[in-house]
């Protein structure tokens, strides 16, 4: 058995949300992934940025395809809904279920491997339909499960535990997803939640496809010298470019910003991004300037994070159908069924 | 020369075109005007996969018995395409018509002894009378309805009504294609001893009847049985059930206030992601469905696997066209059989429906989710080409509304609260169905949907007794679905025989006509027409109670009667292939021919 329940214990003392419920509700089962993996710390990072948000767990559905981090779903809220699909297919099982429940909030689990190779074609087409969903790429430029075989994502020049070089030109999520017409853009990694946790909040507050792309290193088969993925390359070359925050609905923005560093970015549902310019030069709502900023540093050897690109204006799915605003699931059959009358109209046009 | 019988609404009358030059609205117009004269008709689009410039046929048969399937037979051919001349000459039978548009001359090798041919010089006579060059040539097209409404008796008061139906909008239309068709009209009775020995008559009024294709019926009863999410890729011969879902859509289900629509309908980058949402779409709770055909189910499959042993309700429907791989787009076959009904890797089965007209497609399009919701599992519906893109006439379709859907073992949040644990796949009531709970509606229901290994209880294993466990599991289920899905239709013979035929889907009515006509001759076979997978213990009866059972079908591996040997015991020595896979729907008279030769090989042997 390789899938085990952790002990529900309520201590004394612990904090609650607005809906009255621990850090503790938003875990999931025990972890089965190498000791000291990246997607362990974004795990937490999710449990306590949906536990702050106060998320209702049966509101949530975790969605995933396969590999590493699409194990990931089952380790955090354990009452919501989970689906682990099939390799690079999570898009298209996460537009069903929003096209049938609009009310669903969705955070989509994939890897490099999971979209950059199988997947790319789901991933471009997510980004098309704009779905609401958060979208987090676990990256670690190498398949695990399968014993270290180079992903898509690793660097020309990086090498592998056994040595071999990568010479293949790598696929950038974050710069295609902005040159693709991506709504929100952001990168971050696994060892920073200090910018990982604002992130993955105002990702799950925008309203559309927010893609989330986090380095989060493979200790077992990527954390070698050599590699670019590794938890000491990542340190030395991180480059955060933005910092974000996110303040619900309900809270006043209490922190003090200056004019040009601290730019507040507004949500439909009335909370508020507030992006940090950690680099001045640096344009969150320009794709070009975000893509020649992103080139640039790549060529002086730099891994930027931060909140990369966001235009919250762009209609999601259900505004470009004009989808019903109750979710579909509810209708009442009545409500969806033409009834014998209709046919016998609509039959005279057959005759 | 022989003499040509009289064929009184009992003919086929056969129009080959040019792809793209409006000879579509022509022939509706002469198919729909011998509907209204009472006459049981049924047309058929033989098109290539092209969007102008092609060949292309509209075979049109009438016949007063109501036979639906092709004869085999050309009794009038109006041969419009010089390209197609001699094969469009030597296709008419003996003692039959031929019009040709007689503008330019044709080769005098291009003759026939035993046909009458007729002259009509279209072009030139719409050349004369129409100013601009695009309206010449769709007015040619529609000057031979003229000439054929004189030779065959059609009525000219009905075509004008129809004309003034189909362009309420536009009356210029009206008078200039009524025109065109006077002047065909015209010069026919002028030049010819009008009407020919076959000619139409009125006969009544086709009370209770439509004139629908199957793609159209399809759609239409995805609206009836409560469909709102609909995801697909383009691809022919299917595309039509998504136009129709839209269009029928549009009409019942937009608010008129607010412009907002009770149903989303997503374009899909491929038929892999299409399968994605079905099953992303019924998951989450929302009657969820994919039209396709053979090369997408190809794409389809992971999903199908996963959704089988993941318990996941999901619609597919199948209209079949020529394979392998892309195969003849725009032929039709009964070919998917073995694909559907094993799809995907691993031990996988799939319940399927066949529907052999478009009107067991609208009702088995609402019976398919149903069955799929009450199963939880993948359930196909398997048309084809002939049914869905081709016009039939068919009883109209009926509505009961007391009708409630069956939503299957779902429960929710009030159930949950009496329950102390939910857990997924646990099969309380022996039918080997568990019972599922819905994403956003109470975190006490909630459970991890995963294609790898899983306990009765949902939980992850790699367990080899907890995952076996599951696996019998399903075949309990199966036994279950063997019981709900639609039983086969049983007709027996005038008198007891040792023969019988199977047949399914778009065969039925060569089938039907097949049978009369070797009654004739003293051959009876009662007749099963199977209407669903897995097989009821009535196919299985029928198979055992006949010494010889034909097996009719539409793909040339036989692949109904490997099914039927795969799933039953000890029955294959008594199965008879038919089979006729041109691309073509089949004939009546292949059935005939297959049956009378196995019978005299026997005879002789």
């Amino acid at each position: 058995m390789t899938y085990i329940a952790k002990p529900k214990i309520d201590l004394p003392g612990q904090k609650r949300n607005e809906l009255g419920l621990t850090e503790r509700d938003y875990e999931g089962a025990m972890s089965t992934l190498c000791a000291g993996c990246g997607h362990d710390s974004i795990t937490a990072a999710l449990v306590q940025a949906l536990w702050e948000m106060s998320i209702a767990p049966h509101q949530l559905v975790k969605m995933s395809g396969i590999g590493c981090s699409s194990k990931t779903p089952a380790y955090f809220v354990h009452g919501a809904h989970g689906f682990n699909s099939v390799h690079g297919r999570m898009p298209s099982v996460a537009t069903g279920a929003l096209a049938a429940n609009r009310d669903l909030i969705c955070v989509g689990i994939s890897g490099d491997g999971d979209s950059l190779s199988i997947g790319f074609g789901q991933f471009g087409h997510v980004i098309r339909r704009n779905l609401n969903m958060l979208y987090m790429i676990e990256n670690n430029g190498v398949y695990g499960l399968t014993k270290g075989q180079f992903s898509a994502s690793a660097d020309p020049g990086s090498t592998a535990k056994k040595g071999e070089v990568n010479e293949m030109q790598n696929i950038n999520p974050v710069a295609t997803a902005i040159s693709m017409g991506a709504t929100f853009v952001a990168r971050s990694f696994s060892g920073d939640r200090e910018q990982l946790i604002p992130l993955i909040k105002a990702a799950i507050a925008h309203p559309g496809c927010a893609i989330l792309d986090v380095i989060s290193p493979c200790v077992t088969f990527n954390d070698h010298v050599g590699s670019t993925k590794s938890y000491a390359y990542v340190r030395e070359h991180l480059h955060r470019a933005s910092g974000a925050d996110l303040v619900m609905p309900a809270d006043e923005i209490s922190v003090e910003y200056r004019e040009g560093e601290t730019i507040p970015v507004e949500m439909h549902d009335g909370s508020t991004i507030l992006l940090k310019k950690v680099d001045s030069e640096y344009d969150h709502t320009s794709r070009p300037a975000a893509l020649g900023y992103l080139e640039k540093q790549r060529q002086a050897g730099y891994v930027v994070t931060g909140l990369l690109f966001v235009d919250e204006s762009l209609p999601e799915m259900h505004a470009i159908a004009k989808t019903a605003q109750a979710p579909l699931k509810d209708l009442a059959f009545d409500e969806l069924n033409p009834g014998s009358k209709a046919l016998v109209e609509l039959q005279k046009g057959l005759k | 020369m022989p003499a040509t019988q009289n064929r009184i609404n009992d003919f086929v009358l056969k129009i080959g075109t040019v792809n793209g030059t409006g000879s579509a609205s022509a022939n509706g117009l002469l198919m729909k005007a011998l509907f209204r004269m009472g006459i049981p008709v049924t047309g058929k689009n033989l098109f290539p996969s092209n969007i102008q410039g092609l060949p292309t046929w509209y075979e049109i048969r009438a016949n007063h018995r109501g036979y639906m399937s092709r004869s085999g037979r050309v009794d009038v051919m109006v041969a419009m395409n010089a390209q197609t001349y001699q094969k469009d000459l030597n296709e008419v039978s003996p003692g039959g018509f031929l019009i040709y548009d007689s503008t330019w001359p044709r080769e005098s090798s291009l003759h026939r002894d035993d046909i009458t041919v007729f002259g009509v010089p279209l072009s030139k006579l719409c050349n004369e009378h129409f100013e601009v060059a695009r309206v010449r040539i769709l007015m040619k097209n529609v000057a031979y309805v003229g000439v054929l409404a004189a030779l065959m008796d059609i009525e000219l008061d009905l075509i004008r009504t129809l004309l003034e139906e189909t362009f309420a909008s536009k009356p210029k239309l009206v008078a200039s294609n009524l025109e065109a068709i006077m002047i065909g009209y015209d010069y026919a009775r002028e030049n010819f001893s009008c009407p020919l020995p076959v000619r139409a008559e009125k006969m009544g009024d086709n009370a209770g009847h439509i004139l629908i294709d199957g793609n159209s019926a399809t759609g239409l009863g995805c609206v009836y049985a409560g469909a709102t999410v609909g995801a697909w890729y383009p691809i022919t011969p299917s595309t039509g059930v998504m136009d129709a879902f839209k269009a029928y859509c549009n009409r019942f289900r937009t608010n008129p206030e607010t412009g907002e629509k009770n149903f989303c309908i997503v374009q899909a980058e491929d038929e892999l992601a299409a399968a994605g949402m079905v099953l992303g779409g019924n998951w989450a709770g929302a009657r969820s469905f994919t039209p396709t055909s053979g090369p997408g189910i190809s794409l389809m499959s992971e999903f199908i696997g996963f959704a089988y042993y993941a318990e996941i309700p999901s619609v597919f429907i199948d209209v079949q066209r020529v394979g392998p791989s892309t195969g003849m787009p725009t032929r039709t076959q009964q070919c998917d059989l073995m694909l559907c009904a094993y799809a995907s890797h691993g031990d996988t089965r799939h319940p399927m429906l066949f529907p052999a007209n478009p009107k067991e497609c609208f009702e088995m399009a609402v019976q398919v989710f149903d069955l799929a919701d009450r199963l939880q599992t993948p359930v196909f519906l398997l048309s084809d080409l002939d049914i869905g893109m081709n016009d039939w006439m068919v009883p109209e379709l009926e509505w009961n509304d007391r009708f409630k859907p069956d939503r299957g073992k779902v429960l929710g949040p009030e159930d949950l609260r009496e329950m102390d644990r939910f857990v997924r796949y646990l099969d309380v009531d022996g039918d080997g169905i568990p019972y599922r709970t819905l994403p956003g509606e109470d975190a006490k229901g909630a459970y991890f949907v995963r294609g790898s290994g899983h306990n009765r209880y949902g939980g992850y294993t790699e367990d080899s007794d907890e995952y076996q466990d599951v696996m019998d599991r399903l075949l309990v289920k199966w036994e279950t679905a063997r019981t709900l899905v639609p039983p086969a239709l049983l007709s027996n013979a005038q008198r007891k025989t040792p023969l019988g035929i199977v047949a399914f889907g778009s065969s039925d009515g060569a089938v039907i006509e097949a049978r009369d006509a070797l009654a004739e001759q003293g051959i009876y076979a009662d007749y099963l027409r199977i209407r669903s997978f897995p097989f009821g213990q009535e196919v299985i009866d029928f198979l055992h109670d006949h010494e010889t059972v034909f097996v009719v079908e539409q793909n040339r591996d036989a692949q109904m009667k490997s099914l039927l040997t795969l799933e039953t015991n000890d029955i294959a020595d008594r199965l008879v292939s038919i089979t006729h896979y041109n691309g073509m729907p089949i004939p009546s008279e292949c059935v005939v021919q297959g049956i009378a030769r196995h019978l005299d090989a026997e005879a002789a042997a």
